[in-house]
């Protein structure tokens, strides 16, 4: 545990350090709702709709972030600087995780307003406990498959459309039940809280690739 | 044992009895459909073919957690030779279907059915094995990562197929289900007998590929012992196991 | 006491079809010092990385301080020290926060970091980005932090690279052999190599030419091995 903390340390004192990556998810984030705008060609959206919009943005966000996960690591010899120590490798697993999901966290306390106040049109208010659910869930699952691709990634020579590929067909699931989700939640009249059947997906999927990972991640990192 | 040519003929034998077996009852013994005519018949291939497809890769999977597990990369060989093959009939699985589908409800493919849109999420995954494979140099690390995928992938299958029937309405023909076929006696018969033909197929060829595969490496073995390091120079970048 | 500080029994590590080394025995006592000849991708770095655990060897025996390689991996890490050909140091942290973090993966006590950057003379610039120190004072932090954890197994890969003569100074007592400290060190000045070492292995190709005391090493072995 306390190799996980001292890396996650690592690893937000070097995110403040240099900003390499929040501040790239951000604003690709917003843009892309511009482009959605445009693209979509009305002035609010709703419902399924918004909610597929929403996802497919924090999806490519996500990826982009995910995709930087690892880079010092490789370029700059901290896989060795890990592996050297007698720790559990499954503590550099944790730790880039959970450095993930807390950039998804700062990214959506960002993102989501902005989204509410470009397309979605009327405020989110009292649904909005309902929607940190749904994303806190996708969050997970974005975070633990955003790791696991990433670090299959790094040591490819293709690495940045390596880790998409793979990420966005085991992703699919995740994103189909956050969209179901959150739809309901976006709707403009009669708004609902997500309805439990797809967060019960969504948290069975996180449940399942998060055990996953722990399995298999040592042998990502050995040689 | 399973990678030599070892009872190769005899399954091969097995096979085109199976096939030629399956071909007769298609064609003879299964009675045509009221609906959708003689076009029908191909959903005697297109089945067995998907079921196949997503058995191999889960094999592919199980395959894979004994290459980690033992360190042999034999294991790596046959779990590559599987998802390959699982892949060439994934391939032909979808397109069956999307004749199947023409000739049932009128359009190559539909968003509405869940099993094929889960199927061509699983053949998205596993069409990325064989870049990942290529894009990694080192051998070694290459197996690994490849059987790291292999079993990750192996245990989406399921999951997806789960996720995406909870997502959509049916409208898939379910003709399996839990409490067994909803076909009618003889095209039950002529459906288990197709399966049977098309799994023995598989098994044969994932041998044959295997018997091939290791016959070129002991004779790439044997010729630089033989003759020497330039007799056979070492294999370029490839994202078969070598 | 008898129990060698490394032995090695037929070591072999593939590259793909190649041999990185191939059937490398040796055997060096507690306390001495094993210094590792060759020309560049004689198999040098990668003997020492498999000692360093972040390589398995693919066949024969490895151990460390008795403890078999790669089963006991976990244990040696501990005891085992690794001058790499990079620092492994995070060029956007200053030197004292990545020796901070390398405390903390090893358990070492917070105190110790500041003893050490004085003790090579790094007080001052300890705060710096390590991205704006020359070569020479990155070579010094990589040195603190390969001896951070105080081990008994130092793996240097050509220790002497990039330091001027006051910091090799410096860095003689952390580094240098004697207070029962084993030394396994890579060198491209077999003269100064074999100066300080007990023992010699000359690596060619992957194997092992010689395995001597350096003052059996003679002319004719040493140019065998370069040419």
């Amino acid at each position: 545990m306390s190799a996980t903390l001292a890396v996650l340390r690592k690893d937000l004192r070097l995110e403040l350090r240099t900003f390499e990556t929040l501040p790239a998810m951000v604003l690709f984030s917003l843009s892309t709702f511009v482009i959605f705008h445009f693209a979509l060609a009305r002035t609010t959206i709703s419902g399924q709709l918004a909610a597929g919009v929403l996802t497919v943005t924090l999806l490519f966000a996500a990826l982009l972030g995910a995709g930087r996960l690892f880079v010092a690591e490789r370029e700059q010899g901290g896989f060795d600087a890990f592996l050297l120590a007698p720790v559990d490798r499954n503590a550099l697993l944790l730790a880039k995780a959970t450095a993930m999901f807390v950039f998804l966290v700062v990214l959506e306390v960002i993102a989501v307003p902005a989204f509410g106040l470009l397309l979605l049109g009327p405020p989110l208010g009292p649904r909005l406990a309902g929607l940190v659910a749904v994303i806190a869930l996708a969050d997970v699952a974005l975070s633990v498959i955003g790791t696991l691709v990433s670090a299959i990634a790094i040591h490819t020579r293709a690495r940045d459309m390596i880790s998409p590929i793979i990420g966005l067909p085991l992703l699919l699931p995740a994103l189909i039940a956050t969209a179901r989700a959150a739809a309901p939640v976006l709707a403009h009249r009669s708004a609902a809280s997500p309805p439990g059947k797809w967060l019960l997906i969504l948290a069975l999927y996180d449940v399942v690739f998060a055990l996953l990972s722990y399995a298999v991640f040592d042998f990502l990192l050995e040689d | 044992m399973i990678s030599s040519g070892r009872g190769l003929r005899a399954l091969s034998l097995a096979t085109i009895a199976m096939i030629t077996l399956a071909l007769a009852l298609v064609f003879f013994y299964a009675p045509l459909d009221a609906n959708q005519g003689f076009i029908q018949k191909i959903f005697y291939l297109h089945v067995p073919l998907a079921i196949t497809a997503l058995c191999g890769f889960v094999f592919g999977g199980l395959l894979a957690i004994g290459h980690l597990r033992s360190g042999d990369r034999k294991w790596d060989m046959r779990s590559y030779v599987a998802i390959h093959m699982a892949l060439i009939f994934g391939v032909g699985g979808l397109i069956t279907g999307s004749i199947w589908a023409k000739a049932s409800w009128g359009h190559w493919w539909v968003w509405s059915d869940p099993t094929l849109v889960s199927f061509l999420i699983v053949m998205l995954l596993f069409a990325t094995y064989q870049p990942l494979r290529f894009s990694i140099e080192d051998p070694e690390r290459q197996a690994r990562y490849a059987s790291v995928f292999a079993i990750v992938a192996g245990a989406f299958v399921p999951l997806n197929f789960i996720a995406v029937r909870a997502a959509q309405g049916v409208v898939h023909p379910r003709v399996l289900t839990l409490t067994g076929s909803k076909l009618p006696g003889s095209m039950g018969l002529t459906f288990a007998i197709s399966l049977l033909a098309i799994a023995l197929l598989y098994v044969t060829l994932w041998r044959y590929e295997m018997a091939a595969k290791n016959a070129r490496i002991q004779l790439r073995r044997l010729r630089r012992a033989a003759l020497g390091e330039e007799a056979a120079p070492g294999v370029a970048r490839s994202a078969a196991p070598s | 006491m008898d129990q060698p500080a490394i032995e090695l029994r037929g070591l072999t590590r593939r590259f793909g079809e190649r041999a990185a080394l191939a059937d490398v025995s040796v055997r060096l006592p507690v306390g001495a010092t094993l210094a590792v000849l060759g020309r560049n991708g004689a198999g040098k770095s990668t003997l020492l990385r498999i000692l360093a655990t972040l390589l398995r060897p693919h066949s024969g025996r490895v151990s460390v301080l008795g403890q078999p390689l790669p089963r006991a991996a976990y244990a040696v890490r501990a005891r085992v020290g690794l001058l790499a050909h990079e620092p492994l140091l995070y060029r956007d942290l200053s030197g004292r926060e990545n020796l901070d973090y390398h405390a903390r993966l090893h358990g070492v006590a917070p105190e110790r970091v500041q003893r050490l950057l004085e003790a090579v003379g790094m007080g001052a610039r300890a705060d710096d980005p390590v991205r704006s120190l020359s070569r020479g004072l990155v070579q010094r932090l990589a040195v603190c932090r390969a001896v951070l954890h105080e081990p008994i197994v130092l793996l240097l890969d050509e220790p002497g690279a990039n330091l001027d003569p006051q910091a090799a100074e410096l860095i003689e007592p952390l580094v240098g052999g004697g207070n029962g400290r084993t030394c396994v060190l890579t060198s491209h000045d077999p003269s100064a190599a074999m100066e300080r070492a007990d023992l010699v292995l000359g690596l060619r190709d992957g194997r092992a030419s010689f395995v001597l005391p350096p003052a059996e090493v003679t002319e004719p072995q040493l140019r065998k091995l370069y040419a």
